[in-house]
């Protein structure tokens, strides 16, 4: 009897996941952040329901301050696909003009935070997977791959339901909702290699290319559009970088590299020291703000 | 020869809050340079602001909850990758003490392989009996002991000979199958990821190489094909594929499966894994199969090549309570058992087992933590077998039907109240047309456990001019009668209390001047063919989502049918 790879093993925990969900939940929705982390989330659902198409939708939570090429990518992705790919926007924030320039950690609360709670209020969705990984924080380690959140979407963890074997237990109250991470399992490398595998479509700036950045507290930060605000003396330098991890553009740091194929990235990768987060500003902030943020909802 | 990679470890460290668990896996990732950076950076923050003042303390990488950073202890289970040029691990470190024993079954559950701790200095203790028990009850089959703390008794080859002898006590009194023990010291690093030279007398492996070489993989050779049914997949009317993982051997085209519990044979048509048509696959692949022939399939059922699966009523298992509202016997619950999931009753808690000494004593009710052998009444027969033979047939748990909270997990030992397969069921047939015989199932109210179950005491196939039992004790039919079975799309004709006609719902006409059922034998309120027809349409266009209200709408269940009050089980 052949003896299954480990991404064979990691790619069949997270399709049982995910049938389990379309099968027991009774509205089911796909979190799509357009990272490769949720393209692979999305890989995984093609596969798991095929020849039927995932019988959910995908929803991206937009902050409306996302890298131009990430939106090009998946209004093309979601036509290609023939899925249905919701958008939400918190208008209110919008309105208020709430920026990651200005507006630090409540730009995070509310045009995330508040708008993911906003949007899975919305469409009553009563069980939302995302592509939470556990190597990639500390609190994440301990989170369950169905994690259950309370009617203000707040997640308790000193009482985390038991879970046994790959028996999920699906059930909730009314107003209540489930966190599901099929691949909690997966380690960057893991995703990476998987990837090379099948061939799978990611977002360009994941490769090293020429683009205009500028370089703030250590951070190499990419002058997307106009909205950048120059420091005095600031002035945008051309230079190779590509990005570990996508988010909204001011937030999110690229490093310098020349890697532009799957190969050199992940030759990169595994040689490389620092962990992935280390890339995203938000999390630096103090230790625990991860599982602060997350006990008020952030996903 | 090339090294060639085996499959990925997933392995538990179990042991007291003072056993140094935390330090010995934080110790290998941190000696094996297996952390990133920023996290080495953070670890050393943290340790600076601990208790421990200046020094790295391994442990703090794993203690990841900040509850658990201002105890000081591990409270929940603690997931951490790592990768050797061997071998891929996925480490669960479980908290040790009593009051999370449950959170430590659940890092059980998911393991092939458990490292427990033992302090060389104190030896075997009470908790290192309870984390064998726990791990031993979930299934694990493979058992590292790590007698830790060496430093601290000398590096005594004496005392670890008298620890060995009590190690190996333990193991036969668990039955446990694979045991290695290995004299080590987490802080000081003796044969944790290097053989110590502390210790010349240990000629074994150290901790790490030894998990990057155990073998695993259960001895499958002889495993015979079955995979529960996850959903059934129909993007259009062509197409009807069951979906789920391989649990068990191998399954090729063309393969004859026997379906449970509705006991029909068929043949493989086709196999996708994922969205690759292929001629076969394996254990632990996710598969989507279709069949050669209509059979009666849906989400809980088990497709199989084993003769020896079957489905069942009753089950005996051990329970380990995981939910802050105790277990009284009467209570009724979800059991989810493989992909089934259904109302069940615990009615009885024969005996209650010490989770330290593994002591039988009588017990009416069950806390938060506590192992019982117990009987688990199933509201229908479901495919399930006991824990030490098919394992996913084996494992259940109990969901509580007000709080949702997963209020037990428990494994199969006894099985009773064997269901009767496909072949012996209660049908009718005629020629190539068959229909089910549901219509002389018996409905009961069970009055030790409040619940109404159904049953099957007529088991013969009634073909053309064959007398049937109209009188049964729930149910009592007309002489004259016909009766639609919806799932089998054949109407059967009985008059005079005889099968007089089968037919297929193409060529069958409501007349009319008979009392109408369904397969069940509820009631069909439709005076006319048209409305028969309407309702058939409505059927096969419903959704298990639409189904209640359409069958509350066509159906009554008192037209001819009753539910009788029963005190013991049929």
């Amino acid at each position: 009897m052949p003896v299954l790879s480990h991404l064979d093993e990691l790619e069949a925990e997270a399709i049982y996941i995910i049938r389990e969900v379309a099968a027991e939940c009774e509205k089911p929705v796909m979190l799509y952040s357009i990272g490769k982390d949720s393209s692979v989330m999305l890989h995984l659902a093609l596969k798991a329901f095929y020849p039927e198409k995932p019988p959910f939708p995908f929803l991206h939570v937009n902050t409306t301050w996302k890298f131009k090429e990430m939106i090009k990518f998946r209004d093309e992705t979601a036509k290609k696909l023939g899925i249905e790919m919701l958008e939400y926007i918190n208008e209110d924030g919008v309105r208020r003009g709430i920026n990651p320039f200005d507006h630090g950690a409540a730009y995070t609360d509310i045009m995330k935070t508040q708008a993911l709670k906003q949007a899975l209020d919305k469409y009553g969705f009563t069980a939302a997977f995302g592509g939470g990984r556990r190597d990639e924080e500390k609190s994440r380690a301990k989170e369950r791959i169905f994690s259950f959140r309370n009617a203000s979407h707040a997640w308790d963890p000193k009482n985390q339901r038991p879970e046994m074997w790959t028996l999920y237990n699906t059930k909730i109250n009314k107003g209540e909702s489930i966190r599901v991470f099929p691949i909690s399992n997966w380690t960057e490398k893991d995703i990476w290699q998987y990837i090379r595998r099948e061939k799978i479509d990611i977002v360009p700036l994941y490769f090293a290319a020429k683009r205009p950045v500028v370089e703030r507290d250590g951070n190499i930060i990419m002058v997307d559009d106009e909205r950048f605000p120059l420091r005095e003396g600031e002035v945008p330098q051309i230079k190779s970088v590509r990005f570990r991890t996508l988010g909204c553009y001011p937030l999110t740091g690229g490093i310098e590299s020349t890697a532009s194929t799957i190969d050199e990235i992940i030759e990169e990768t595994l040689a490389s020291v620092e962990s992935e987060r280390t890339s995203r500003v938000i999390d630096n902030e103090a230790a625990g703000s991860m599982e602060r943020r997350k006990r008020e909802g952030y996903f | 020869m090339q090294k060639s990679k085996i499959g990925l470890l997933k392995f538990i460290t179990c042991g007291s809050v003072d056993d140094g668990k935390s330090t010995l896996i934080g110790h290998i990732l941190y000696d094996a340079k297996l952390i990133y950076t920023d996290q080495e950076k953070a670890l050393e923050l943290d340790s600076k602001v601990g208790s421990t003042g200046g020094t790295i303390d391994y442990s703090l990488l794993l203690d990841g909850l900040m509850a658990e950073r201002e105890q000081g202890i591990t409270i929940d289970v603690a997931y951490r990758y790592f990768t050797t040029d061997a071998r891929s691990f996925i480490v669960a470190d479980t908290p040790g003490h009593e009051e999370y024993t449950r959170n430590m079954a659940v890092g059980a559950s998911f393991a092939d392989l458990s490292v427990i701790l033992v302090d060389a200095s104190q030896g075997v203790l009470v908790q290192t009996r309870r984390h064998a028990r726990i791990c031993k009850l979930m299934g694990i089959r493979h058992y590292v002991f790590a007698v830790n703390k060496m430093d601290l008794v000398q590096y005594s080859e004496n005392r670890f000979a008298e620890i060995t002898a009590q190690i190996e006590a333990l193991a036969s009194e668990l039955s446990l199958d694979s045991v290695k023990i290995i004299p080590l010291s987490a802080t000081a690093g003796d044969n944790v990821t290097k053989r110590s030279s502390n210790m010349p007398w240990y000629t074994g492996e150290p901790l790490l190489e030894y998990l990057e070489t155990v073998d695993v993989a259960a001895d499958s050779s002889d495993e015979k094909f079955y995979m529960p049914v996850q959903r059934v997949c129909r993007p259009d009317r062509t197409f009807r594929g069951f979906q789920g993982q391989i649990e068990a051997g191998s399954l090729n085209a063309g393969d004859t499966v026997r379906t449970l519990p509705s006991g029909e044979t068929a043949n493989v048509k086709s196999i996708f894994v994922g969205d690759r048509q292929t001629d076969s696959a394996v254990k632990g692949q996710p598969v989507t199969v279709t069949l050669d022939r209509e059979v009666d399939v849906s989400r809980g059922c088990v497709i199989t090549k084993d003769d020896g699966i079957a489905a069942y009523g009753t089950l005996d298992a051990s329970l380990l309570w995981t939910d802050d509202v105790p277990l009284e016997p009467g209570r009724d619950f979800l059991v989810k058992l493989g992909t089934k999931l259904i109302p069940a009753v615990v009615t009885q808690i024969k005996y209650a087992v010490d989770v330290n000494s593994g002591e039988h004593t009588p017990a009416d009710r069950l806390s938060k933590n506590g192992i019982a052998r117990c009987t688990v009444k199933l509201s229908e027969p479901v495919t399930a077998d006991r824990f030490s033979v098919h394992k996913t047939l084996g494992e259940f748990i109990l969901i509580d039907r007000v709080s949702n909270m997963t209020a037990a997990c428990g494994v199969v030992e006894e099985l009773y109240e064997k269901s009767v397969s496909g072949e012996d069921k209660a049908a009718f047939t005629d020629g190539v047309l068959k229909a089910s015989g549901d219509l002389f199932e018996e409905f009961y109210y069970d009055v030790n456990s409040y619940n109404v179950f159904h049953a099957q005491t007529v088991t013969h196939t009634f073909g053309i001019g064959d007398e049937i039992p109209s009188h049964g004790k729930s149910y009592t039919y007309p002489d004259d009668l016909d009766v639609i079975v919806l799932r089998d799309k054949v109407a059967v004709k009985i008059r005079n209390r005889k099968v007089a006609a089968l037919l297929s719902f193409d060529s069958y006409e409501y007349d009319g001047t008979v009392p109408l059922v369904n397969g069940r034998g509820f009631g069909v309120l439709a005076r006319n063919d048209a409305e028969v027809k309407q309702f058939i349409a409505e059927y096969e266009a419903s959704d298990k989502d639409s189904l209640p209200d359409l069958f509350g709408k066509w159906l009554s269940f008192v037209t001819y049918r009753k539910i009788y009050i029963s005190g013991t089980f049929i």
